[in-house]
């Protein structure tokens, strides 16, 4: 089963609330995405540590429902 | 986890500098993203041991627990964690990566 976009937004949203996200479909089969999200809350923590976060928002989809989830993340400019 | 899974693992990384585990075998990746990171490797002329994940379900399973990682490929320099495709990727393009090597002591001699 793939996952909507929105609902991978609405999961990352709702464990990262101020997380700005922007999640493109690569290949439009709802199955192969790439997602940036921007949170404060990443701030001092290693790449590892917020792809983690993220992973941990998800519960468990990415690497089973979610097959493909290129994911980039980084902490807003001004922050 | 299956203890004598991680302790594989912990054998694995600790033993050699660079472990790559993967999806198929370095000369024949199974899978794009483990493909990719095989590509980033060679290209900095790394030394790296790849393991194929696929041979064994119990170590497929053990090292996204090991990690706390939900994906294959996993790249590992000199016993720590750096991440997985993207971010191998993205370390090479900004650099960092390199940075890495050279400050872990790792031999590269990249590809004219």
């Amino acid at each position: 089963m793939a996952m909507s976009p929105a609902e991978i937004e609405s999961m990352i949203k709702a464990a990262i609330p101020d997380a700005q996200i922007n999640i493109e479909d690569l290949r439009g089969d709802g199955d192969h995405y790439a997602a940036y999200v921007i949170s404060a809350t990443f701030k001092g923590k290693t790449r590892v540590q917020q792809h983690q976060m993220v992973y941990q928002a998800l519960r468990g989809r990415m690497g089973n429902e979610l097959h493909a989830l290129a994911l980039q993340t980084s902490v807003p400019t001004e922050a | 986890m299956d203890s004598h899974v991680a302790e594989r693992i912990r054998q694995e990384i600790q033993s050699n500098d660079v472990v790559l585990f993967m999806k198929g075998t370095p000369v024949f990746p199974q899978c794009g993203f483990s493909a990719a990171v095989v590509q980033v490797l060679s290209h900095l002329g790394v030394k790296f041991n790849g393991i194929d994940v696929l041979q064994d379900p119990g170590l497929r399973q053990g090292v996204k627990d090991f990690s706390n990682w939900p994906t294959v490929p996993q790249l590992y320099v000199k016993g720590e964690f750096v991440g997985g495709c993207d971010i191998v990727r993205e370390m090479f393009q900004s650099g960092e990566l390199q940075g890495l090597l050279q400050e872990k002591g790792i031999q590269s001699q990249p590809a004219a």
